[in-house]
C-alpha cells in the first residue's frame, strides 16, 4: 500500500495552543481531576488523577477489567461520572465536540447494517454538518480521500459485512480522518487485525502526529507499545503511572499494573527489550 | 353508493377508503419499524402498542371523550415512559434488557385492562376492539376534509403517515448514525438519547392512531415484517426504506382483498400477507435468501466435484496412458451418487471427457487442459506445503486435494515462482 504524506493525506498542520501550557513546553490535551466511575454500585474507575500531553500518541493499558474503555468513555462524556471532572483543552466538553474524534471497538456496531464502505466514512463529517443537514458533495469527496489514505478505496461500494475484519477497522480509521479532529480516542484499534492492516494503521497514526494531532488508544498489545507510542498510561481501575514511555513502561510499574498477572511472556519479552538496548 | 373500475373490476368506494386507510396505516408503520429493526428493537414496538393502553383509558377518564386529542397525548406519554421505564429498568436494576420490556409492557398492559373495565362501566371502550380494531367500519365515520368526505380514521392515518414520512426524511442522516453507532453519534452532539425517544414518540403516535381503526395486531405486526422483509432485500438504508413502504402497502392491498374473498378478518389477513412477503424473502432473496445459498453451495459441490473427476482422469491416463472404464469411472466420481452422475453426464454433454476406442472414458483435448490445470494447482500446492511451509510430504496431499479447488490462476502462477522444483514431493511431474 501507497502512503502519501500528511498534506496529500487531508490532514493540515495545526498550531498546538499554548495557553494550556503543561510540562516541557508541551500543550495539554485532556485533564482528568479525581474522576470516579461506578456501574452500579461497583466502581469502574477509583479517583483517577490525569494530564495528558498535546501531539502525542498515547497508548491506555492495562489488565482486562481495569476501567481502560471506561475511562474513554468518561472523557468523551458517554458514562456519568460519580465524582470529578474532565476538560479538553481547557474547555468541558461540549465546548469542543468538533475538535474531538472516536473510534468505538468494532464489536459495538452492527456490520450487517444497511450500509457501505463510503457510507460509513461519511458519518465522520456528521458532526461538523449539525442536525438536519445533509452530507454534500465536498463531503463525499473527503470521505473518498479519507478511504484512499487507509487502501481501501477500491472497496467504497462494499456492504461492510463483506469487508475482512482489518478492513473493518480501516474503514473505521478513515472515518475518524473523516472527523478531521484535533483529538482522537481510539478504543483498541489494533484488536483482531491482521499485520498489513496494523502496519497501515500506524503508518496513520504517525501522520496524524506529525500533523499535530493527539491520539489516546486503548491498547492491549504490550510487546508493541514502546514502537507505536510516546505516552503510557497504566491503569487498574486506579491510575498506577503515567507519562512519557521511556520513564514510564518499567517493569515495576507494569508488575503494579498487572499485578501478578504479568505473564512469564510479557517479562521475557521486557527482558530481551532492556538487553538488547530498547527498539 | 358509488363504484369505480379498476382493471375491469367494478370495486366500492368503501372499500378504496378501507384499503387507503390500511395502506396508510401500514406504511407509516413500515417507515419507523425500519429503525426499529436496525436497531434490534422490534420487540419495543411490540411493548409500547400494547403499553400505551393505560394510557388511552387514563385520557379517556380525564377528558370524558373519545376524541383523539387526548387519547394522542395520553398515548404518547405512556409510549415513551413505556422506552424511559424499560432502559432505565434494565440500567439501575440490573435486569437483561429483554426481561425489563417484558415486565414493563406486561405490567402496563395489566394496568390498562383494569382501567378500562372501570371507565367501560359507563360508556363502550371495548379492549377487544382496541386489539383487533375494525378497519372494515372506518367508510361509516365520514369526516370533510379538503372538500371530499374521507373516513376520520384515513385523515388521522394520513397525517400521521406525513408526520413520519417528514421526520424519516429530515432526520435521516440522525436516524443513520444513531441506529449504526450511537456512542459515536453522542460525541458529535447528535444526541442518541434524544433520537431514541423521538423514535419511541413517533412509534407511540403510530400506534395510538392506528388502534381505533386497525388495531394493535395489525400495529405489531407491521412495525416488523415490512423492515425485516426489506433488510433482507437490500444492503443500503434509502432503498430499504422504500422497499418497506412498498411491501407495507402491497400487504394492505392483498391482504385487503384476500380477506374479502374469504370473508374474514381485514387487519388479521393483511398481518398474515405481511409476514408471507418476509418468509418469500427470506426464501428468496438474491444475496442472503436460503435458496439462493442452497444454489451457491450446490454450484460449488458440482464444481468440486467436476474438478475431482477431471483429476482422477489426468492421473489415470499419466499412469497407463489409457482411460478408465466407464463404470469405474461412474463410481469413483461423487462416490457415485446422483451429483457425482449428474456431473459425469454434463461433462459429456459439454465435451470434457469422450468415448475412447474400448468403450474407456478418455479427456477431450479441452478435458486435458482443464484437468492438467487443476492437478497443476494440487501438485504446487503440495510442493509448497513440503518445501516452504515444512509439512511432512506424507501429509501434503489432504491440504492440497482441498485447496487445488479455490487456486486462480494468479495464485497458480506466484506458487509456481515461490516452488521452484518441477516435480511434487512425491516425484510426479508438474503439469
Amino acid at each position: 500500500m501507497k502512503l502519501a504524506g500528511p498534506e496529500a493525506a487531508g490532514i493540515h498542520a495545526r498550531a498546538a495552543v499554548p495557553a494550556a501550557a503543561g510540562r516541557a513546553g508541551v500543550g495539554v490535551s485532556v485533564e482528568v481531576h479525581d474522576v470516579t466511575v461506578a456501574y452500579g454500585r461497583k466502581p469502574v474507575l477509583w479517583d483517577v488523577d490525569l494530564v495528558l500531553p498535546e501531539g502525542r500518541l498515547v497508548a491506555i493499558v492495562g489488565p482486562n477489567g481495569a476501567g481502560k474503555s471506561t475511562l474513554l468513555k468518561a472523557i468523551l462524556g458517554l458514562v456519568p461520572l460519580a465524582s470529578g471532572r474532565v476538560t479538553i483543552f481547557g474547555e468541558p466538553l461540549r465546548r469542543v465536540r468538533r475538535e474531538i474524534g472516536y473510534v468505538p471497538q468494532r464489536e459495538t456496531v452492527d456490520w450487517d447494517f444497511p450500509i457501505d464502505a463510503l457510507g460509513v466514512v461519511l458519518m465522520g463529517r456528521y458532526g461538523r454538518l449539525g442536525w438536519i443537514r445533509r452530507p454534500g458533495r465536498a463531503d463525499r469527496e473527503a470521505a473518498r480521500e479519507c478511504l484512499r489514505q487507509v487502501g481501501m478505496e477500491d472497496f467504497a461500494g462494499r456492504q461492510i459485512s463483506q469487508l475482512s475484519g482489518g478492513q473493518q477497522q480501516r474503514v473505521f480509521l478513515a472515518r475518524a480522518l473523516a472527523q478531521d479532529a484535533r483529538l482522537y480516542f481510539m478504543d483498541e484499534p489494533f484488536a483482531g487485525v491482521d499485520a498489513a492492516t496494523e502496519t497501515a494503521i500506524v503508518e496513520v497514526l504517525r501522520r496524524m502526529r506529525e500533523a499535530g494531532r493527539t491520539v489516546v488508544a486503548v491498547h492491549h498489545d504490550l510487546q508493541t507499545v514502546p514502537e507505536y507510542f510516546d505516552h503510557v498510561v497504566l491503569l487498574n481501575m486506579r491510575l498506577v503511572a503515567s507519562g512519557p514511555v521511556e520513564a514510564t513502561f518499567t517493569r515495576e510499574n507494569l508488575q503494579r499494573a498487572y499485578g501478578g498477572r504479568l505473564t512469564l511472556l510479557d517479562e521475557a519479552a521486557e527482558a530481551i527489550r532492556r538487553g538488547g538496548g530498547g527498539a | 353508493m358509488s363504484w369505480h373500475t379498476i382493471g375491469g373490476y367494478e370495486v366500492r368506494a368503501d372499500d378504496l377508503w378501507t384499503v387507503a386507510t390500511a395502506a396508510a396505516c401500514s406504511v407509516s408503520c413500515g417507515l419507523v419499524g425500519c429503525f426499529l429493526v436496525l436497531r434490534r428493537l422490534s420487540l419495543l414496538g411490540d411493548a409500547i402498542s400494547h403499553a400505551i393502553l393505560p394510557g388511552l383509558a387514563i385520557a379517556f377518564m380525564v377528558s370524558g371523550s373519545r376524541s383523539p386529542g387526548p387519547m394522542l397525548v395520553g398515548a404518547m406519554a405512556v409510549g415513551v415512559l413505556t422506552a424511559l421505564l424499560s432502559s432505565g429498568l434494565s440500567r439501575w436494576g440490573r435486569v437483561p434488557a429483554d426481561s425489563s420490556m417484558g415486565v414493563v409492557f406486561t405490567t402496563l398492559f395489566a394496568v390498562g385492562v383494569i382501567l378500562i373495565s372501570f371507565a367501560a362501566r359507563d360508556v363502550d371502550l371495548d379492549p377487544g376492539c382496541v386489539l383487533y380494531g375494525s378497519v372494515e367500519m372506518t367508510p361509516l365515520d365520514l369526516v370533510p376534509v379538503l372538500g371530499v368526505e374521507m373516513p376520520r380514521a384515513l385523515a388521522f392515518l394520513g397525517v400521521v403517515l406525513l408526520v413520519n414520512t417528514a421526520a424519516v426524511v429530515v432526520f435521516y442522516k440522525e436516524l443513520k448514525i444513531v441506529c449504526f453507532d450511537p456512542y459515536l453519534a453522542t460525541t458529535m452532539g447528535i444526541s442518541a438519547a434524544a433520537v431514541h425517544y423521538g423514535l419511541m414518540t413517533l412509534v407511540a403516535a403510530t400506534s395510538v392512531a392506528s388502534f381505533e381503526s386497525v388495531g394493535s395486531i395489525l400495529v405489531v405486526a407491521m412495525l416488523v415484517a415490512p423492515g425485516a422483509t426489506a433488510h433482507l432485500l437490500t444492503d443500503r438504508l434509502s432503498r430499504m426504506l422504500w422497499i418497506a413502504a412498498g411491501v407495507a402497502a402491497l400487504a394492505a392491498v392483498v391482504g385487503y382483498a384476500m380477506a374479502v374473498a374469504l370473508d374474514t378478518s381485514v387487519a388479521g389477513m393483511i398481518a398474515t400477507v405481511a409476514l408471507g412477503q418476509f418468509v418469500l424473502a427470506a426464501l428468496a432473496s438474491p444475496g442472503q435468501g436460503i435458496i439462493a445459498k442452497q444454489v451457491r453451495r450446490l454450484g460449488l459441490a458440482a464444481r468440486i466435484c467436476r474438478e475431482d473427476a477431471l483429476g482422477i482422469l489426468f492421473r489415470c491416463q499419466e499412469n497407463a496412458g489409457g482411460g478408465l472404464s466407464a463404470r469405474e469411472f461412474r463410481s469413483r466420481v461423487g462416490g457415485g451418487g446422483a451429483l457425482g452422475r449428474a456431473v459425469v453426464r454434463w461433462m459429456r454433454w459439454v465435451g470434457l471427457v469422450e468415448a475412447g476406442a474400448r468403450g474407456e472414458v478418455r479427456l477431450t483435448s479441452r478435458g486435458l487442459e482443464e484437468s492438467s490445470r487443476v492437478v497443476r494447482g494440487h501438485r504446487l500446492w503440495e510442493s509448497y506445503l513440503a518445501s516452504r511451509a515444512g509439512v511432512d510430504p506424507s501429509r501434503v496431499h489432504e491440504p492440497a486435494h482441498r485447496a487445488e479447488h479455490y487456486l486462480s490462476d494468479s495464485m497458480r502462477d506466484r506458487l509456481q515462482d515461490e516452488v521452484k522444483e518441477r516435480s511434487d514431493p512425491h516425484g510426479r511431474e508438474i503439469p
